[in-house]
């Protein structure tokens, strides 16, 4: 999200419109990213569910749920994901291995 | 027709409120301010008024039942002095930042200790950096104007920012004296109606008040803050302009008494300019060039205005009825610092007077004009009428 100068944003911290937060990417604070290994996936959405920021996207393929990308904007690295998941296909990674 | 009362100060701020008819009182009673609140309340009671008045358990929910009131769009008022200030203050600040029109009569009393319930000004100067717009008032009238001109100006849209009307302890809100009331009407027509631009009970248009802002946008705010500061200080003179169409009684930033052609002048704020005209009248009848500038707005404080009264002249004394430990005293130090920049400074001289409550006599006054005039003033010293040594 851009910021703004002073000319350019409401007065007295009124925020004028519902769920602004949703363009505040708390993703930035991040150092470890979760990455997928998807050959040991089973799709089971573990951790999908147990997601605190709903950062983990899931779409439906037919009548299966199955897991989408990690959307990075949202994800704080908390690692509740590789923690939950029950074939280990999710590994944490530092983010210095991304620059 | 307007009316001529002779009642108290607290009774002619309350008939002043009673005539704004705001949708929420919420005030705490503390001595002196504690008449404004009864009088209103008797208004509430007898149905003479539709506020919703909120009797709270201190300054502090006051202050933060006020600032919820005005955030949901209602036109709100308070009243307080002293140490309920001071217990309100860290909502005084929030009020400001979150740039709610709210009106606040405070009946300026020394802010202890040793406790202390007499008049000084310690209490508006301790919030003078909070963001509200500060009016001190002499006497009577001037407190009724300056509440009917406070709702005016702060509800203007390049503003919205609370303010203070600051009148005398005792002398003003318990001393009894004539003031010219206007015709309900009238008042009812110059203050408008109320149309918030955000208001939480706009559930159409849902709003958030009071978010975190952190290092992202605080500068920002407060900036904007600044911003309608000065916007405050460009609407005074309409506002003045437009009292006196329907009052006749024409304001300015600063009273100026018999300075034109004055050498010598006092610079002092409310009921005590009172009698600093009289010793000016004392002193003009043997001779002397003398004369008075009370400011009338602290805040924004008027250093053009400062600027073109004092710029040649050969003396200036400063009254101030606070202090400011260490440092210069409040209103010497702002006035200090408007002349850096004019052609010909006078010399300066600070006084301290009328501490909790000590009365100040013409002979008090007189004594700081004679240093003035035997050009026995020290810009870097600070005196003291009526202590004893």
């Amino acid at each position: 999200m851009k910021v703004k100068g002073w000319k350019d944003i409401p007065i007295g911290g009124v925020i004028d419109k519902p769920a602004t937060a949703r363009e505040y990417k708390t993703g930035e604070w991040r150092i470890q990213r979760p990455i997928v290994d998807e050959e040991k996936c089973t799709n089971c959405m573990q951790c999908w569910l147990f997601c605190p920021d709903m950062a983990i996207d899931g779409r439906l393929d037919g009548k299966k749920m199955k897991l989408g990308e990690v959307n990075l904007d949202y994800c704080k690295g908390c690692g509740v994901c590789a923690a939950v998941c029950p074939v280990d296909a999710i590994e944490m990674k530092s983010e210095s291995e991304f620059i | 027709m307007p009316v001529k009362l002779t009642v108290t100060g607290a009774a002619a701020v309350a008939h002043a409120m009673r005539q704004i008819n705001p949708d929420v009182v919420a005030a705490y009673p503390i001595t002196p301010q504690t008449p404004i609140v009864e009088y209103y309340a008797g208004f509430v009671s007898d149905g003479i008024v539709d506020t919703v008045m909120v009797p709270v358990e201190s300054e502090h929910s006051a202050m933060s039942a006020v600032v919820g009131s005005a955030a949901s769009g209602a036109r709100t008022m308070t009243a307080t002095a002293a140490n309920g200030l001071a217990l309100m203050s860290e909502i005084v600040y929030i009020a400001a930042s979150y740039r709610l029109p709210i009106v606040m009569p405070i009946v300026n009393r020394a802010l202890s200790g040793p406790i202390n319930i007499h008049c000084d000004h310690s209490d508006a100067m301790m919030v003078r950096d909070s963001g509200w717009i500060q009016f001190f008032t002499e006497n009577h009238q001037e407190a009724y104007d300056f509440t009917i001109m406070a709702t005016k100006l702060a509800e203007k849209e390049n503003v919205l920012l609370p303010v203070m009307v600051n009148l005398d302890g005792f002398i003003t809100s318990h001393g009894v004296e004539s003031f010219e009331m206007l015709d309900d009407e009238v008042v009812r027509e110059f203050v408008g109606s109320w149309n918030p631009k955000y208001s939480l009970l706009n559930t159409k248009n849902p709003v958030t008040f009071g978010p975190l802002d952190l290092f992202d946008y605080y500068f920002e705010h407060h900036r904007q803050q600044e911003e309608a500061m000065k916007n405050a200080y460009k609407e005074l003179p309409g506002v003045f302009e437009e009292f006196e169409k329907i009052s006749g009684r024409r304001y300015d930033f600063l009273d100026l008494y018999k300075v034109d052609d004055a050498d010598y002048i006092m610079i002092v704020m409310n009921s005590t300019a009172s009698t600093a005209k009289y010793v000016v009248d004392q002193l003009r009848e043997e001779g002397h060039k003398v004369g008075l500038v009370k400011p009338q707005v602290f805040t924004p404080f008027p250093k053009k205005q400062f600027q073109q009264v004092l710029n040649g002249r050969k003396g200036v004394v400063v009254l101030d009825r606070a202090m400011s430990f260490g440092k210069e005293a409040p209103l010497y130090s702002l006035v200090k610092s408007s002349l850096y920049e004019v052609a010909s400074r006078p010399s300066l001289g600070s006084y301290i007077y009328g501490l909790g409550g000590r009365d100040t006599t013409p002979e008090m006054i007189r004594e700081a004009f004679e240093d003035a005039l035997q050009g026995n003033l020290s810009t870097d010293e600070q005196r003291y009428l009526g202590l004893r040594e």
